[in-house]
């Protein structure tokens, strides 16, 4: 697979580290046990178009939101997960 | 020898090879086939279930029946198809599968007992007793079945891989793939030319067709040249693109001297990770045949390898007897004439269609059938059935031309679904599959060569267009355009066996009985009858099965499936996909600063990780590991030991926010860490789990170097990427990894602090200036930058001295020149191990993710007034009740040994599960105690010191009585390190 990196253009998958779902950018403030629950141990896990967190650990070191079908692997579009949070909090406030 | 006329061999020079034992020759341009043919061999094999006598079939990759070992001794290449073995000086081969000589194997009694060999057998028959499975039947099985043998020596050949960008990737070199070629060619794009053949061609290497009233071969040694010119193309022979995988990445094979007589001198094989923005496929086709009563004996091939056989490797297939054909179309008439044209005698062309008509001199049995063949280890006559009764012919070989399978392989990777094409009776590229790959010419159903040719240019200018490139007008060479009125005619029926799939001995009575049993999906009769599941992956049989099974069932081919295929297209070696990263290339080895300096002082090194640290160092007269173990023990405890512990992650953190990040971080608290000191640091998962440790020092307002265990290294950084990023973008905190970037030692005994004092340019290491926890950077040796840590892992007066890596060595060796008078010792894991253990240090035994910030004791130190990470699930309900605790364990009887592992268990306790109490994490001999020790997770540990338990192993059944003791079996108090 390649991955269109924001910054660096097409890199082959083998340069990163896998995560998986990307909400775990959303992580819950406030110290509440049973969201927290939530965000530790549950994930979707869909046949389709996932929006996912890709390290480039062996490049740039950024973490990237990358939206990929899973079932075909056609990569819709990668950013920041820097511009990502941001942007959410931003929303969020 | 014997050879016809023509021919792409080279006759000025002849080549000797033997095959199971014999000399025979051949000429450079041969494949191993070509020349055994050439000698008049026809028996190269016995097949895998019922021993059959095999000859040639193919001449090319879908070989099923001829595979040899190629080579001998560690070389020794099982399964070689000998159909795409170049043929090369001193060339060594044997046949496989058979008891005894080929031509009188033992096992063929199996084909005796074929009417209990038949599809499910194995299934059905050795399901009882069950026990006599494993130990009988299955080895049995696995004898009597199976090909080629293993040498099971290392592999003495290098293997290496590469990667390759194109424009265009073009597969296979045949009319349609050198139109693509050099039209993408001179249109500027990048392009690659891949080829498994050895020579440029395809299909046009094996006919006798003309190209604008010239030999085909001109018009190819044209295009190569041509190619070859521009700088823009690069061409791969001998290499087979084997698999599409995800946004135009393919798989290829280069076989880069396997055509040598010594293929040791240069890489052997070469991995091809090629990417490719667009691709086009002409992969050509694969001849079908036709099964009927015992086609399986050799002399029997299919039509068109024959005339492949004849055009280009000026071979006969037989050993000079006449040949006949039997076809459903009319390109079996034209092998009738190429073979006539190099002077083979045609005994008859055996035509299944109706009112069809000879196409030159030959006598034609129309609407005739094969029903039956004769001769044990070689054909000699044919039985033949016509309007008009049976007759009998007297031939040497027998050509079977059943119409042309599309090789619609790479195409139905990724999802990508052939559909049928009734005109041509074959499945071609349907929609879906690999994204940016353009079938082209026959593998897209467009056949002769005139089609091709436009196929191919049509497919290179619709790929280029979609990268904006305009392809330039190639004017194509006039090329004859047939078609060859393939006609449904799928297998003659009969009693005997008639065989689709050769390589695993598949009859059509075995499609009948899956029909009967009702296996009838694709999908289900492949696995009954393991139909297409040998090395060939079927393709030569699939489609055939496939349409049998329509007629079985009334329904048409489509109705009834598809075929389609997995990567590799062809058999691809480990050897090949490891690319050479065996033995101490397995994966990246990591040196300490120190490890050359260890090495001349007689360390043994240990794999930790990556790394090569060193295990302990071998003094003279030692001769066991564990003396030089207690004797670096006893130094550290009694003087100053010397260790290397650079391989202990560290992570710089800058920032006017890094304070509040590691506060985030560490489940302990850290905002009020001094600057100038250091603090012990936990961190736990998210889910509360403890997940690693280490030590947070603070250089400064807005500077900390952070350890991390070395196991935990990079997930620790990349974790705490992922906060930085992810969970907390708004900080003004920077990270870097520095783990490489300082060397770090050791300095740990209680003459530590006097042997730094002779390195340290005027710095005051008093304790009250530099007490236990303090940090500072600082200068040694007359100006070298430095940072000291005054951190103990051992619970001696002990600091850890970094400074930038490439010092570490000099830095070891002045240590311990300065050290001398002092007993200065240097030491390895085994004793670091130890001196942990004795001070009840939790380390990887310990944080082994299934433990608690309480379980190691450090329950108190999660502090519940912050969010940090874990923090909150560690307090759940389950964790917080967690009892089992770390506590320290001492042998009863000071001679037995506390091992690792065991098990523990209030004595007097059943064994079992319900009365385990704990576990015991690490264990070592203490020279301090002078006795075997360990540390354990034991439940309610914290209310049962004193007690004694029992150890149990069951594994080695061995009970041990140990006595519970706090972890710290040095210096509880800790009054050793605040020295």
């Amino acid at each position: 697979m390649l991955i269109p990196h924001p910054l660096l253009g097409l890199r082959d998958a083998q340069e990163f580290t896998y995560l998986g779902d990307a909400r775990l950018i959303d992580r819950p403030t406030g110290g509440n046990e049973a969201e927290l629950a939530e965000y530790v141990y549950l994930r979707d896990n869909p046949a389709g178009v996932h929006r996912e967190l890709w390290f480039h650990e062996q490049g740039d070191r950024s973490w990237l939101v990358v939206t990929r079908n899973t079932l075909t692997h056609e990569i819709l579009g990668a950013e920041l997960a820097r511009d990502v949070s941001l942007a959410r909090k931003g929303d969020m406030a | 020898m014997k050879r016809l006329s023509g021919g792409l061999i080279d006759r000025s020079q002849t080549i000797h090879f033997t095959f199971n034992g014999k000399r025979y020759q051949g000429h450079p341009g041969d494949t191993l086939a070509s020349a055994l043919l050439a000698n008049c061999v026809q028996l190269v094999g016995r097949s895998f279930k019922y021993h059959r006598p095999r000859g040639i079939v193919s001449a090319g990759s879908e070989e099923p029946n001829a595979l040899v070992t190629l080579r001998e001794g560690a070389r020794a290449e099982p399964n070689t198809r000998a159909t795409m073995a170049e043929l090369y000086d001193g060339l060594v081969a044997r046949s496989q599968n058979h008891v005894g000589p080929l031509n009188f194997d033992l096992l063929a009694v199996n084909d005796l007992l074929s009417p209990f060999f038949a599809a499910g057998f194995y299934y059905k028959t050795f399901m009882w007793p069950r026990a006599f499975w494993e130990k009988l039947y299955e080895p049995a099985i696995r004898r009597a079945a199976g090909l080629g043998e293993l040498s099971e020596l290392p592999d003495p050949d290098a293997y290496d891989r590469g990667y390759l960008h194109a424009d265009l990737l073009v597969v296979g070199a045949g009319p349609a793939g050198l139109a693509a070629a050099l039209a993408a060619g001179r249109a500027g794009a990048k392009v690659l030319l891949a080829d498994e053949d050895f020579r440029l061609g395809g299909r046009l290497l094996a006919e006798s067709d003309q190209l604008d009233g010239a030999p085909a071969q001109d018009w190819v040694a044209a295009v190569k040249a041509e190619l070859e010119s521009l700088p823009n193309v690069r061409i791969l022979t001998r290499t087979v693109i084997f698999g599409v995988y995800d946004h135009g990445v393919y798989g290829a094979v280069e076989r880069v001297s396997d055509h040598l007589p010594t293929p040791g001198g240069a890489v052997r094989q070469t991995l091809w990770r090629i990417v490719a923005k667009r691709a086009v496929l002409a992969a050509g086709a694969t001849e079908r045949h036709i099964p009927f009563a015992d086609n399986d004996r050799p002399g029997i091939m299919l039509a068109g390898a024959m005339r492949a056989y004849a055009n280009r490797w000026a071979t006969a297939p037989g050993t000079g007897a006449p040949v006949a054909i039997f076809t459903n179309n009319d390109d079996g008439h034209r092998t009738a004439l190429d073979l006539m044209a190099k002077g083979i005698p045609v005994a008859a062309v055996i035509d299944a269609r109706r009112g069809v008509e000879r196409h030159g001199e030959y006598r034609l049995l129309p609407q005739a059938d094969v029903i039956g063949t004769q001769g044990r280890l070689g054909l000699h006559s044919l039985t033949v059935r016509t309007a008009r009764g049976s007759d009998t012919l007297q031939v040497g070989a027998l050509g079977v031309a059943g119409g042309w399978n599309p090789n619609v392989h790479l195409a139905s990777h990724h999802r990508g679904r052939p559909v049928w094409d009734e005109r041509n009776l074959a499945f071609v590229p349907g929609q879906g599959g690999p994204g940016g790959l353009f079938p082209a010419g026959a593998c897209a159903g467009k056949g002769s060569t005139a089609e091709a040719l436009a196929d191919g240019l049509r497919a290179a200018t619709e790929a280029l267009a979609e990268l904006g490139l305009t392809t330039p007008a190639l004017p194509l060479p006039r090329a004859e355009a047939r078609y060859d009125n393939t006609a449904p005619i799928w297998h003659v029926p009969g009693k005997r066996r008639a065989w689709v799939d050769f390589q695993n001995d598949v009859t059509v009575k075995d499609i009948v009985l899956a029909h009967k049993e009702n296996m009838r999906p694709v999908e289900h009769l492949k696995r009954w009858t393991t139909l297409g599941m040998a090395t060939d992956q079927g393709k030569t049989a699939n489609v055939t099965a496939l349409a049998v099974m329509a007629e079985l069932t009334g329904k048409t081919i489509p109705q009834t499936g598809t075929t389609i295929f997995r990567p590799p297209y062809t058999g691809v070696s480990l050897g090949v996909l490891g690319g050479g990263d065996t033995g101490t290339h397995f994966r990246p080895r990591r040196l300490t600063p120190t490890h050359h300096w260890a090495k001349a002082n007689g360390a043994t090194f240990v794999e930790v990780g990556p790394w090569m640290r060193a295990q302990y160092f071998v003094r003279p007269g030692e001769t066991h590991w564990r003396q030089s173990v207690d004797r670096e023990v006893l130094s550290v405890r009694a003087d100053v030991g010397l260790c290397d512990v650079t391989t202990l992650g560290k992570v710089d953190v800058q920032g006017a926010d890094a304070t509040l990040f590691l506060d985030r971080l560490y489940a302990n608290a850290m905002a009020s860490l001094k600057v100038g000191m250091v603090r012990y640091g936990l961190m736990l998962r998210e889910d509360g789990t403890a997940y690693d440790d280490g030590t947070c020092a603070r250089l400064a307002e807005d500077h900390y170097v952070v350890t991390t265990t070395t196991a935990n290294a990079g997930p620790v950084y990349r974790n705490m990427e992922f906060a930085r990023q992810c969970l907390w973008p708004e900080l003004d905190v920077q990270l870097i990894s520095t783990t490489d970037a300082w060397a770090q030692i050791a300095v740990a005994g209680p003459k530590s602090r006097e042997l730094l004092s002779r390195l340290v340019d005027g710095f005051d290491l008093s304790n009250e200036a530099f007490p236990f926890m303090a940090c500072a950077p600082l200068t040694i040796c007359n100006g070298l930058r430095a940072r000291l840590f005054r951190i103990s892992f051992s619970g001696e007066l002990a600091y850890e001295l970094a400074v930038p890596a490439r010092y570490g060595h000099a830095l070891m060796a002045r240590l311990m020149e300065a050290g001398a008078d002092l007993g200065a010792t240097p030491y390895g894991t085994e004793a670091l191990g130890v001196l942990r253990i004795e001070k009840g240090h939790a380390a990887g035994a310990e944080l082994n993710g299934q433990t608690t910030g309480q379980m190691i004791g450090l329950g108190k130190m999660v502090s519940s007034k912050k969010d940090a990470i874990g923090n909150i699930m560690s307090r759940r309900e389950g964790l917080a009740a967690e009892k089992r605790l770390l506590v320290g364990l001492q042998p009863v009887n000071a001679a037995d040994t506390v091992v690792p592992g065991s098990h523990l268990f209030t004595q007097g306790a059943p064994r079992d599960l319900a009365h385990d109490q704990g576990w015991i994490t690490s264990a070592a001999y203490s020279p301090h105690v002078g006795s075997s020790i360990g540390l354990a997770f034991l439940e309610d540990g914290a209310n049962r010191m004193g007690e004694v338990i029992t150890a149990a192993n069951p594994l080695q059944g061995s009970e041990v009585a140990v006595r519970v003791v706090p972890s710290h079996f040095v210096d509880p108090e800790g009054g050793r390190l605040r020295a």
